[in-house]
């Protein structure tokens, strides 16, 4: 995607976060990411774009008096919604009465789409947190995005879940690169392996008949850790509770890679 | 039509009902443009506004047209395949795309001349033409390469409709000379516009041009569809993924290495 250069400087990078299968840390990579890449100075927006399903508000603790859906319904305008949190960054969120959203109806599609133009001269990048799965809304959110960041674990149905999405991603949208964060890894260098078992099946399955070979890029790993339990359970971002730990320098890591 | 001779110069606009700046316009090439491809002259008092408004929008006209079978040509073709992408992306109708291409026409040219081969393109636009609705577009593209664009098609219909296109063609002889008949069949491939995403031109065409392909591959005379949009995982991909080797010998490796 190298048609916004031009734009870059003055809009928000949009990046995807997407997993195939729920359960792998979607939403906590989407917002400890945000943390670090808020610590690096980049003025940050997480989407709660899982329209159906959200659970930014339950990761980060949030009690959110103004949601998308009271943006979407009138009730408010979306200058409200947007909420600073404590890890250095913004979210905007879905709200817990969005199952109504959860089909992608063209109303949903526009107001989508509004907010999201509506955000982004504000933002240096927006993290769009995806529902799980490859539904319409998913795909529809995704398309919206420069960037696409695949979440896996090593775990054989998120794998498969992944190589799923990257697959419908390369060939409903011409989806050329893509990013790949390895979650929940006992040992080190197990996400390098599972990004080149991955990129194999790719370059067998996929690429043949498309016009250019499709690239997933290895943005990192993060390790099994203790303290992300203990962060999830307390409702707490990993980098303010044990910024630390092995899963928060990694997400650290993480955040240096995806701001190149 | 390419042994039309050069128009005469003979059309001359009233200076006193031109207006200023179309008395400067020398439009004799255009009129005998129209002139040669059977085209009224524009309706209107020469040269006025409305006049000049009818030639412009029969020019359009022209250059939207194949000259020999009066479908549209390759370039309005595309103009409306783009239009496409942008309803459904916007409203999430199903569109679909047919491309078809007449088997084995190279042998209708050569054993009966040109003027047989551009009498069986004729009859096979009118068959196409037969087949659809007023608010398709039939489109030749090539040489003996037809495209139909089919908005708002639901995808149970798009096997129907080009098995119809196919049998349309395949019972309709064409009569060359006086009393020689030939018989040809056309290969159809097809692919739907991925609902509420926005594709390209480009990619819409590779999709359904890839299925044409698997159809005159697997014997021609017959319509292939590209699989449902949301691919699934197949066994070989999973194989692949996860190390297993796959081979015919593939029960015996899973009943040795099961207990393993």
């Amino acid at each position: 995607m190298s048609d916004t250069t031009a734009l870059r400087t003055q809009r928000a990078r949009i990046t995807a976060v997407t997993s195939g299968k729920g359960g792998v840390g979607k939403t906590f990579v989407s917002s400890n990411l945000a943390a670090a890449l808020a610590r690096r100075g980049e003025r940050v927006l997480v989407l709660d774009a899982d329209l159906g399903l959200a659970n930014l508000d339950v990761v980060l603790n949030l009690y959110p008096k103004i949601t998308l859906h009271d943006v979407f319904t009138g009730k408010h305008r979306l200058e409200d919604a947007i909420v600073p949190v404590a890890g250095g960054f913004s979210v905007l969120l879905a709200g817990s009465g969005m199952v109504e959203y959860s089909r992608l109806t063209p109303e949903v599609r526009d107001q989508l789409l509004q907010t999201i133009e509506a955000v982004t001269p504000q933002f240096d990048r927006v993290l769009l947190d995806t529902g799980a799965g490859i539904s319409d809304v998913v795909l529809y959110t995704v398309s919206l995005a420069h960037d696409v960041l695949v979440v896996t674990t090593p775990e054989p149905t998120a794998m498969t879940d992944a190589y799923a999405t990257i697959k419908v991603l390369a060939t409903t949208q011409a989806r050329r690169a893509l990013q790949l964060v390895v979650n929940q890894v006992l040992k080190p260098g197990e996400g390098r392996t599972i990004r080149g078992q991955l990129q194999l099946v790719i370059d067998r399955y996929v690429s043949p008949g498309l016009d250019a070979p499709v690239k997933l890029d290895f943005l990192g790993e993060l390790p099994v850790d203790p303290a992300v339990r203990e962060a999830v359970q307390r409702r707490q971002l990993l980098l303010e509770l044990y910024p630390g730990s092995p899963a928060a320098q990694a997400m650290i890591a993480l955040a240096a890679r995806v701001a190149q | 039509m390419s042994a039309s001779p050069p128009p005469p110069a003979e059309s001359k606009l009233p200076a006193a009902a031109a207006a200023p700046a179309s008395a400067a316009l020398n439009v004799d090439a255009a009129l005998s443009l129209l002139r040669q491809s059977g085209h009224e002259p524009p309706a209107g008092p020469v040269g006025s506004a409305a006049w000049l408004q009818n030639l412009i929008d029969a020019l359009c006209e022209l250059s939207s047209r194949d000259a020999l079978t009066g479908l549209a040509n390759r370039r309005h073709f595309e103009m409306v395949l783009a239009r496409e992408i942008d309803r459904v992306a916007r409203a999430g109708e199903p569109a679909l795309l047919l491309l078809l291409d007449l088997d084995h026409f190279k042998g209708v040219n050569d054993n009966h001349g040109h003027a047989a081969g551009d009498l069986v393109l004729k009859a096979v636009a009118e068959a196409l033409l037969e087949c659809v609705r007023p608010m398709d577009t039939v489109a030749r593209i090539g040489g003996e390469e037809f495209a139909i664009v089919l908005p708002n098609c639901p995808p149970a219909f798009g096997p129907t409709v080009a098995e119809r296109v196919r049998t349309r063609v395949e019972r309709r002889p064409v009569t060359i000379g006086l009393t020689e008949k030939i018989s040809v069949t056309v290969s159809v491939g097809g692919a739907f516009a991925p609902q509420w995403v926005r594709s390209s031109v480009r990619l819409w065409l590779e999709r359904a041009d890839l299925q044409l392909y698997n159809a005159k591959t697997s014997g021609r005379n017959r319509a292939v569809f590209e699989p449902a949009a949301v691919s699934l995982v197949t066994a070989e991909e999973k194989g692949l993924l996860f190390g297993t080797s796959y081979s015919e010998h593939d029960d015996d490796q899973e009943s040795r290495d099961g207990p393993a």
